[in-house]
């Protein structure tokens, strides 16, 4: 357990790889772009993971993050003329100051109230965003299409480079939470999780860890906002920062597995994959038909498999052997 | 026996909106000794250990560690100072391996993860469950999850560990085994205090006999004096 596992290294690399060749051979645009919008979500739901998944603190106003990381990367691009390379970090950053601040307070509520109060928090922000002037409210901010390029993160020819750098950015927030997994901290997030007040008698400090989960999972958040309005060049309240956005994030982590390495990605590519295929249906663009998809998905989840697909995948591989060992029997 | 007490408790008192749990109690607990603390079903034992390990605040008194006051601590403080605890209805990491959940405890001292197995696996032998290591810790008979919990809490290198009735439940010759336990955390240094129902279980062991009923120190004394004391006699015949 100590040394990496040979077949889950080489699992990973091919995985990787596969990755890596997918749009060279899909190479449609409009398919590429389905192809990012499931690593967009995949990121993010990996992200959520830490403080949602591992160390059990069910956040459904992470659009707040999402947001701080869209408008932070958005105005220094447009006031300062900053690299939204260093935008990214900055909102990041950012967003990691604002959660640990926002924590602070929140985390001496148990369960659902925790829940409630990141609601809060995410719709107040929500609201004052819409009445900013500095940030043009309601009406959004626009980046200016002039420079394109590696620097500007701006790609108007092809999708190609955004799905490399958001597969990157999967890939670095993969590898932060795996090495969250590894270590101590992992350990103590799943203690928190299971059992606080025996966390506690074991020296564990629950806020402390708490706002080191929050503070990660919000940091790579933000980046995943930054992303969205490098690739879409205009962002508003609703789309960065709307309830719809918070509760997308948490389902996509519920749905692939909590606390599971990769269950997030497995629950982006299954969400945005029928989300995709119900716009084409009832050909939507609205946020109503999204909801009712949401709520389906909790429902099924919540019913079927509390542990998501991964779960499911999990019990299979436990009752397989005992399945072969009865049709031996049998034969 | 060092001179100066590992804990020192004096006048402490805790009450819960009105009912009185804890009643002006004082006593002192030396290196390595192993205390017994008894009486009635509600009489404050449980409310005595949550005082001590930090998980309530104390109404009135003072509690000293190694001379510290560490009156109204925080658990994890008391952790880092050496309390060390179990809890009475269970709580094992119901996710994690036994071994897992072992670690969490060594984690205190080194958070090595490598440092923090090879330490569960020590302490998951020594309290026997060696063979259990990869066990999911939910799927434990609850006498197995005591143990981890002996295990965990002995993880955290404690100078005093609270063993909040580890012997319920058990049979007669787990609960010899059980008191065996006791007696080679003893030998490690380590005090205890131990809350029990299970009187052949720690009569032979302790060192001393601590008495509560109705929340007050009824009796303090040597097993043989315990067993004698009319006042003790009354509070069990009372019940
Ligand atoms: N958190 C609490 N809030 C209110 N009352 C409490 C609380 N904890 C304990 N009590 C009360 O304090 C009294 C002492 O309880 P405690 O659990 O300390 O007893 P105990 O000696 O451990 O009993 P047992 O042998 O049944 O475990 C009881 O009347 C109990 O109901
Ligand atoms: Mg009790």
């Amino acid at each position: 357990m100590t040394t990496i596992h040979l077949p889950k290294t080489v699992g990973a690399l091919a995985l990787l790889g596969f990755a890596l060749l997918l749009p060279l051979v899909i190479q449609d645009p409009a398919r590429q772009n389905f192809l990012i919008l499931i690593l967009m979500g995949a990121q993010l739901g990996v992200a959520w993971n830490i403080i949602g998944g591992y160390a059990g603190q069910v956040s459904l106003g992470h659009a707040v993050f999402y947001g701080i990381g869209a408008y932070t990367s958005t105005m220094l691009s447009l006031k300062l003329g900053l690299s939204p390379w260093l935008g990214m970090l900055a909102g990041g950053v950012v967003a990691s100051a604002f959660s640990v601040a926002m924590g602070w307070p929140c985390f001496r509520l148990k369960g659902h109230y925790f829940a409630m109060a990141t609601i809060a928090v995410a719709e107040i922000v929500q609201v004052l965003v819409t009445n900013s002037e500095t940030l043009e409210g309601a009406v959004g901010l626009s980046l200016p299409m002039g420079n394109t390029g590696v620097a500007a993160m701006v790609f108007s020819t092809s999708k190609l480079p955004y799905y490399y750098i958001i597969l990157g950015l999967l890939v670095v927030t993969v590898l932060a939470s795996w090495a969250i997994e590894r270590s101590h901290i992992g350990y103590y997030f799943r203690a928190i999780k299971d059992e606080p007040e025996a966390a506690r008698a074991l020296g564990v400090s629950l806020t402390r860890y708490k706002l080191v989960a929050i503070a990660v999972s919000s940091f790579f958040t933000a980046m995943g906002g930054s992303f969205y309005a490098q690739k879409e060049m205009f962002i508003d309240p609703g789309s960065v920062l709307a309830t719809g956005v918070s509760i997308k994030i948490a389902l996509i982590a519920i749905l692939g597995g909590v606390g599971t390495l990769l269950g997030p990605v497995l629950g982006a590519g299954i969400l945005i994959t029928i989300e995709e295929y119900s716009r084409v249906l009832f050909g939507s663009t609205g946020s109503g038909t999204d909801m009712i998809i949401y709520a389906l998905m909790i429902i099924l989840v919540a019913v079927y498999s509390p542990a998501g697909v991964m779960g499911l995948l999990h019990e299979l591989r436990r009752r397989i052997p005992s399945l072969r060992a009865k049709a031996e029997v049998r034969a | 026996m060092n001179a100066a007490p590992l804990l020192a408790v004096d006048g402490l008192s805790k009450a819960f909106q009105g009912l009185v749990a804890n009643r002006d109690i004082g006593f002192t607990v030396h290196h390595g000794e192993i205390v017994g603390l008894i009486g009635p079903n509600g009489a404050g034992k449980t409310t005595l250990f949550n005082c001590l390990a930090g998980f309530h605040q104390p109404t009135a008194g003072h509690i000293a560690f190694e001379g510290r006051d560490i009156t109204g601590t925080t658990p994890e403080r008391a952790a880092a100072l050496g309390i060390a605890r179990t809890f009475q209805i269970v709580r094992v990491f119901h996710s994690m391996t036994a071994l897992e959940n072992v670690m969490v405890g060594a984690m205190l001292r080194n958070k090595g993860v490598a440092h923090a197995r090879s330490r569960a696996l020590e302490e998951l032998e020594f309290v026997g469950l060696g063979h259990r290591a990869e066990a999911l810790a939910s799927e434990m008979t609850v006498s197995e999850q005591k143990r981890l919990e002996v295990a965990r809490a002995l993880a955290t290198d404690p100078k005093l560990i609270l063993l909040d009735e580890v012997m319920a439940g058990l049979n007669q010759t787990e609960v010899r085994e059980a008191s065996q336990l006791v007696v080679r955390i003893q030998e490690r240094g380590i005090a205890s205090i131990i809350v029990e129902h299970v009187m052949e279980g720690i009569m032979p062991i302790a060192d001393r006999i601590l008495v509560l009923d109705y929340g007050a120190k009824i009796a303090d004394g040597t097993p043989e004096q315990i067993a004698e004391d009319p006042a003790v006699i009354a509070a069990y015949l009372g019940e």
